[in-house]
C-alpha cells in the first residue's frame, strides 16, 4: 500500500519543554474557574451607562414615522438615537458588501432590524425607554423563499444594488451565483447503472455561543472612542465602526476582552456601532449587553437550504457525475453569503474524487433572518445532502455504505471540480477505515441489575420507555472543509514578539490581534514561541488595535496563519538572537559560525547538544522584538461562468460513525456513541485537539435532532428566540465522543498541521442521520429530524 | 429596597435595589461579583448557577428580595467553600451538626471594591503563562480539575458548572457517569461537547477518593 502521509519532524525547540505537541494547559484557565476573567458582559466603568436597542416588530415594512419623545422625557435617559441622528456619510457597514443600515433608514428588512437606540442609568430604564418610543410601519410583502425572491414581479429586498455580483446574478434578490462545470455531465450520466435523486432541507442553525453580545465603548479625551469587545476580528470591526463614526481609524482604539464563544456568530458586528454612538453623543461610558432573546436578532444565522442532488454510479461502484443545486436563504442582508456560496458549490461533491460535475449554488436576499458565517461555513449544508447520498446509492447498489464511500474517496493527487489538484493528504479511505474499526458500543447498555436505567434510553428521565420499541442503527459519515480564506482573499496575519531577560530569565512576549474566542489560539502561541525560542516563560499580551490584524478566528484558520506568524515573528527574533550571541561570545567557539545553532531550554546550543550561552548573557542589556505578517500560499478567484480556479489552500477530513437508538414509537432519538477520525496534520496540543473535534461533533448533533431557528412562513418573523424553544444539545444529549486522531503532515503548512475545527461538525450531522434511516428505515431528507418526522405526524 | 444576605461568607448590604432585580443582577451589578453568567436569564443555561442555603439554583430566578438573610456561595467563593468543607468533614456551612468556624471568621474575603478593579483597563488575564502543570493552591479541586481535563474552553459556562459539580460530588463522591450528567443537564455548554467536562468531573471524584 503507498504510504498516505508521514508525520511532522520538529529539531528546534524539540528538548524544550512545554512547546509544540504537548498537552499545555490554558493560560486563561485558572481565571477563568476563579470567575475572575473579564467577558465583555463583565466590564464595568465609573460613569458608565447601558445601551439598548429597539428593534423592528416586522419583517419588511416602511417606517412612516418614529417617535421619540416619551422615550426622551424618561428620567435617567441619556440619549434616544436614530438613523437622523448619523452624523457621518457612511451609513452601512457588512463584512463585504456594505448593505446593513446601522440604524434602519426609511425601511425595515427583516424582524429585529435594529430601528432606535437608548442610552441610560440603569438598564432596566434603558429597556423600558426603548419600549415608549413610538414606530409606525406600513408592512410590505415577504420574501421568504426562492419562489417569491425570483418571481418576476417580486419586491426587491434591496432596491439599488450596486455591488460587485449584481452583474452576474439571474436576480437582484440573489446575492451571488457561483457555477461550477467541469467534465461531461450527459456522457458520464450514460456510463452510470443506477441513478440516485434526492432534495434536501438543512433547517436554520443558531451559533448560540454562551456568552451574548456585549461590550463596553469608553469616549476618548481626543474625540476618539475605545471599544472593549467580545468579536471574532477586531481589525475587520475597526474596518466597519470607524467609517460610521466619521472617525479615522487611528481614533477607534480596540481591545479584545473575554469572549464567550463565536462559532461564527461574531464575524458581523452586532452592538459595537451602537454603543460607540451613544458613547460619543452622551460623553459617558456606554454597556451594551444582549439579552438570550436579543442575541437570537442580533447575529446571523447559518444559512437554511435547499439541495438538490443527482448522483451516478456503475454497477462496480463507481461514481460517475453529480449535478448539483444549492440555494441558501441568505435573508436581508449579505454578511458572508458570497464566501458561503463559493464554500457550497465547491465543496458540493465532498471528499470524492468525481470528473463530470454540473453543479450551481446560490444565496438569496429575503425577509428572512440574515445568515451568514457558522463553523463549516457552506460546507455543512452540503455534506449532509451528498452523505445521503451516497448511502442511497450504496443501498441501491447492494454495497457497504463505508465500501462504496472508500471506493470513491479522493486522496493526494485528485483534482477537484474546480481544477484544483489536492497537493497534500487526503486520508479519507482511511479515516472511514478507521472509525468503522472502532470497538461497537455495547447493546442494551440501560440494562443494570435494578432494572432499565432510563437516563440511557430515549426519552431519558421523562420514563417512556424500558427497551420496548427501541432500536439501535448505525450510520456512517465523512466530510471536507477548506481551511483558512479562500478564492483570492489576502488572508494574513500579524505577530510581534519580543525577547528579553525579566527577573533573570528570558522571557518571550507575544503580541497579536487573534481574537481568543475559547478555542486555544493563546496556549498555542506559547507553545509555539517556547519550541522556536527554547525558553520557558512566554507572555501572551492581550489582543487590542496596536498591532497589526491577525484576520479572523474563522475558517480553522488561527493555529494555521496568526499560528504561522508566531512561528515565523519567533524565527527572525532568534536570529537577531543568535546574531548577538556570535557578537558577543562568537570569539570564545568555533561553533558560533560552523554549527547549526539551536535554542533549548534557556541556552544556545549546537545541534549536537553542546552548550555555548545562556540566553541571559547572550540577552544581558538587549532586546529584540519583530513585528512581521505571514501570509499563506495565495488563492484564486473561482471562474465565474465555470467555477475553476485554484480557490482553497489547504483541506480538513474528519469521518463520524454516529449509534442511535430510536423509541420508534414516540420517534424519540438517543444517540448512543459518536466516534470520529480526523486527520489533523499535527496535533499542536492534542488535549485542545480533542477538545475541537468533541465540540464540532455535538454542534453537528445538535442540527441532527434538535437545533432549528422556527420563522414564520407568512409572516417571516422569529418564533423561538430563547434556550427554552431553541434547543441545544444537554450533557444528557450528549453521547460519548471517542477520537482517533491521525497526523499526516501539510508540507505546506506549519508545522505540517491542518486547520481542525469545523470539520467535525461536517460529518457528525450526516452520521447521525444515517444512523435514524437505519434504525426506522425511513427516508428523512431534512435536518433537524423531530419526533413528529419519525412517527409520520409530521 | 436594600437587601441583606451573606455572600461567600461575608455580610452583604445592597442598597437601592428595585423589586424587579433578581440575585443574579445584585451580585454582577452591585456587589462585585460577576463570576455568575447570565446567559439566558430564563433559567435554562445553569451559567449562574448558585449555590443558596446549599442548594444549586439559577440566580437569574431567584428575585433578590428572596434572599434576604439567606446564604449564597458563588464561584468567586468555591474555592474557600471547598477548603471548609474539607477541614469540616464534608460541611463548608458549619450547619450539619459540627461546630465550625464560619467562613467569615475564617477568610475576610475580598473587598468588593477591589473586585471592581476589572474596569476598563484591559486584562492581564493571558499573562504569567507557565506551562501551567502545577496544581494552584487557591483553586478548589473541583476547579483544578476543570483545568487539567481541558474542560474549559471559552470559559462563560464554567463557573456555573463547577458550583453545580462541586455540589454533586458533595452529595455523591462516587458518581456514575450516569449521575454526573443527570446531575449537570441544567448546565448548558457550547464548546466542548461536555466529554471534557465529564472527564474533569471524573477526575475530581478519583482526587477526592484518593485523599479520602
Amino acid at each position: 500500500m503507498p504510504t498516505i502521509g508521514t508525520p511532522t519532524k520538529i529539531t528546534q525547540g524539540s528538548r524544550t519543554k512545554g512547546g509544540i505537541g504537548e498537552s499545555t494547559l490554558r493560560p486563561d484557565g485558572i481565571l477563568k474557574t476563579t470567575g475572575e476573567f473579564a467577558y465583555s458582559s463583565d466590564m464595568w466603568h465609573e460613569d458608565m451607562l447601558w445601551g439598548q436597542i429597539l428593534r423592528s416588530t416586522v419583517a419588511h415594512a416602511e417606517i412612516v414615522s418614529i417617535d421619540t419623545g416619551e422615550a426622551l422625557a424618561t428620567p435617567g435617559v441619556y440619549a434616544v438615537m436614530t438613523y437622523d441622528d448619523l452624523t457621518a456619510d457612511v451609513k452601512n457597514y457588512g463584512l463585504e458588501i456594505q448593505d446593513t443600515p446601522v440604524l434602519a433608514h426609511g425601511k425595515v428588512r427583516h424582524h429585529g432590524e435594529p430601528v432606535a437606540i437608548v442610552a441610560a442609568d440603569h438598564p432596566e430604564t434603558a429597556r423600558r425607554a426603548a419600549a415608549k418610543i413610538k414606530v409606525e410601519y406600513r408592512e410590505l410583502p415577504v420574501i421568504t423563499d426562492e419562489a417569491s425572491a425570483t418571481a418576476p414581479d417580486a419586491v426587491l429586498v434591496h432596491e439599488h444594488r450596486d455591488d460587485h455580483h449584481v452583474g452576474h446574478v439571474p436576480h437582484p434578490n440573489v446575492v451571488h451565483r457561483q457555477p461550477i462545470v467541469r467534465g461531461d455531465v450527459a456522457a458520464a450520466r450514460e456510463r452510470a447503472d443506477v441513478i440516485v435523486e434526492g432534495e434536501y432541507t438543512f433547517g436554520m442553525q443558531d451559533q448560540a455561543f454562551l456568552g451574548p453580545e456585549s461590550g463596553l465603548a469608553v469616549p476618548d479625551e481626543d474625540g476618539g472612542v475605545h471599544l472593549y469587545i467580545a468579536t471574532q476580528w477586531l481589525h475587520s470591526d475597526l474596518r466597519q465602526i470607524a467609517p460610521v463614526l466619521g472617525l479615522p481609524e487611528s481614533k477607534v482604539r480596540m481591545t479584545l476582552s473575554g469572549v464567550g464563544g463565536a462559532f461564527g456568530g461574531r464575524e458581523d458586528l452586532s452592538m459595537q456601532i451602537h454603543a460607540c454612538l451613544l458613547a460619543l453623543r452622551t460623553g459617558k461610558p456606554v454597556k451594551i449587553v444582549y439579552n438570550r432573546f436579543e442575541s437570537f436578532f442580533g447575529h446571523v444565522h447559518r444559512h437554511p437550504a435547499k439541495l438538490y442532488y443527482e448522483h451516478g454510479a456503475t454497477n462496480d461502484g463507481k461514481l460517475t457525475h453529480l449535478k448539483c443545486r444549492i440555494v441558501l436563504d441568505g435573508g436581508a442582508y449579505a454578511s458572508a453569503s458570497p464566501a458561503v456560496v463559493g464554500n457550497a458549490s465547491s465543496l458540493s461533491v465532498g471528499p470524492y474524487a468525481v470528473d463530470d460535475v454540473d453543479i450551481e449554488a446560490i444565496a438569496l436576499y429575503t425577509n428572512n433572518p440574515p445568515c451568514g458565517a457558522m463553523r463549516g461555513f457552506g460546507a455543512v449544508q452540503a455534506c449532509f445532502a451528498y452523505e445521503a447520498q451516497m448511502d442511497k446509492l450504496a443501498a441501491k447498489l447492494g454495497m457497504d455504505p463505508v465500501e462504496f464511500r472508500r471506493l470513491n474517496a479522493m486522496e493526494q493527487g485528485t483534482i477537484m471540480p474546480t481544477g484544483q489538484p489536492v497537493d497534500s493528504p487526503a486520508p479519507v479511505a482511511e479515516l472511514l477505515r478507521r472509525v468503522k474499526a472502532m470497538p461497537m458500543p455495547p447493546e442494551r447498555q440501560w440494562e443494570s441489575s435494578e432494572g432499565a436505567d432510563v437516563r440511557q434510553l430515549p426519552g431519558g428521565l421523562s420514563n417512556t420507555t424500558h427497551g420496548e420499541g427501541v432500536v439501535r442503527g448505525v450510520g456512517y459519515a465523512v466530510g471536507i472543509k477548506n481551511v483558512g480564506f479562500s478564492e483570492g482573499f489576502d488572508d494574513y496575519s500579524t505577530a510581534r514578539v519580543r525577547m528579553e531577560v525579566v527577573g533573570g530569565e528570558p522571557v518571550a512576549t507575544v503580541h497579536t490581534a487573534m481574537a481568543e474566542v475559547g478555542q486555544g489560539g493563546v496556549t498555542v502561541h506559547a507553545q509555539i514561541a517556547r519550541t522556536e525560542l527554547g525558553v520557558a516563560q512566554v507572555t501572551i499580551h492581550p489582543a487590542d488595535t496596536q498591532v497589526g490584524s491577525a484576520g479572523s478566528t474563522s475558517a480553522s484558520r488561527q493555529t494555521y496563519v496568526t499560528g504561522g506568524a508566531v512561528k515565523n515573528a519567533c524565527e527572525l527574533v532568534r536570529e537577531q538572537v543568535l546574531e548577538i550571541g556570535r557578537r558577543k561570545f562568537g570569539t570564545y567557539h568555533p561553533a558560533w559560525s560552523t554549527a547549526e545553532l539551536l535554542l533549548e531550554g534557556g541556552k544556545v546550543v549546537t545541534d549536537g547538544g553542546e552548550v555555548l550561552a545562556g540566553l541571559v548573557d547572550v540577552l544581558e542589556g538587549e532586546s529584540v522584538e519583530v513585528e512581521q505578517e505571514w501570509r499563506h500560499r495565495p488563492t484564486e478567484a473561482l471562474d465565474l461562468r465555470t467555477g475553476q480556479g485554484n480557490g482553497h489552500v489547504q483541506y480538513s477530513f474528519a469521518a463520524h460513525r454516529a449509534v442511535v437508538e430510536v423509541d420508534t414509537e414516540l420517534g424519540l432519538v438517543k444517540v448512543i456513541e459518536l466516534a470520529c477520525a480526523q486527520d489533523v496534520g499535527k496535533a499542536v496540543n492534542p488535549l485542545s485537539v480533542l477538545g475541537q473535534i468533541q465540540g464540532g461533533t455535538v454542534q453537528g448533533l445538535g442540527v441532527a435532532v434538535m437545533e432549528e431557528i422556527i420563522v414564520d412562513p407568512e409572516t417571516a418573523k422569529v418564533q423561538n428566540p430563547s434556550f427554552t424553544d431553541y434547543l441545544i444539545p444537554t450533557i444528557l444529549d450528549t453521547p460519548t465522543i471517542p477520537v482517533d486522531v491521525l497526523e499526516l503532515a501539510d508540507d505546506h503548512a506549519p508545522y505540517g498541521l491542518r486547520g481542525i475545527g469545523e470539520a467535525p461538525t461536517l460529518s457528525s450531522t450526516p452520521a447521525v442521520l444515517a444512523a435514524i434511516r437505519t434504525a426506522t428505515g425511513l427516508e428523512l431528507n431534512r435536518t433537524p429530524v423531530r419526533p413528529e418526522h419519525l412517527t409520520g405526524t409530521a | 429596597m436594600r437587601v441583606n444576605f451573606t455572600v461567600n461568607g461575608r455580610r452583604q448590604e445592597a442598597d437601592d435595589v428595585w423589586e424587579g432585580e433578581s440575585l443574579l443582577y445584585v451580585l454582577r451589578e452591585r456587589l462585585g461579583l460577576p463570576g455568575s453568567k447570565n446567559a439566558c436569564e430564563q433559567g435554562e443555561c445553569g451559567s449562574c448557577t448558585v449555590r443558596l442555603d446549599g442548594v444549586p439554583v439559577c440566580s437569574c430566578l431567584v428575585a433578590a428580595g428572596q434572599v434576604e438573610g439567606r446564604e449564597v456561595v458563588t464561584v468567586e467563593g468555591l474555592a474557600d467553600y471547598a477548603k471548609q468543607r474539607a477541614e469540616h468533614g464534608g460541611c463548608a456551612t458549619g450547619a450539619c451538626g459540627t461546630s465550625g468556624t464560619s467562613l467569615e471568621d475564617a477568610r475576610p474575603g475580598v473587598p468588593p471594591d477591589e473586585a471592581w478593579g476589572r474596569a476598563a483597563k484591559g486584562q492581564d488575564s493571558q499573562t504569567g503563562e507557565g506551562t501551567g502543570s502545577s496544581p494552584h493552591a487557591a483553586l478548589a479541586p473541583i476547579q483544578q480539575a476543570f483545568i487539567d481535563a481541558g474542560a474549559v474552553q471559552c470559559g462563560f459556562c464554567t463557573p456555573g458548572l463547577l458550583v453545580a459539580a462541586d455540589e454533586m460530588l458533595e452529595r455523591n463522591p462516587n458518581p456514575t457517569d450516569a449521575d454526573i450528567r443527570e446531575a449537570l443537564s441544567g448546565n448548558l455548554c457550547r464548546c466542548t461537547g461536555y466529554e471534557k467536562i465529564m472527564d474533569a468531573v471524573r477526575l475530581a471524584a478519583a482526587r477526592q477518593g484518593e485523599a479520602v
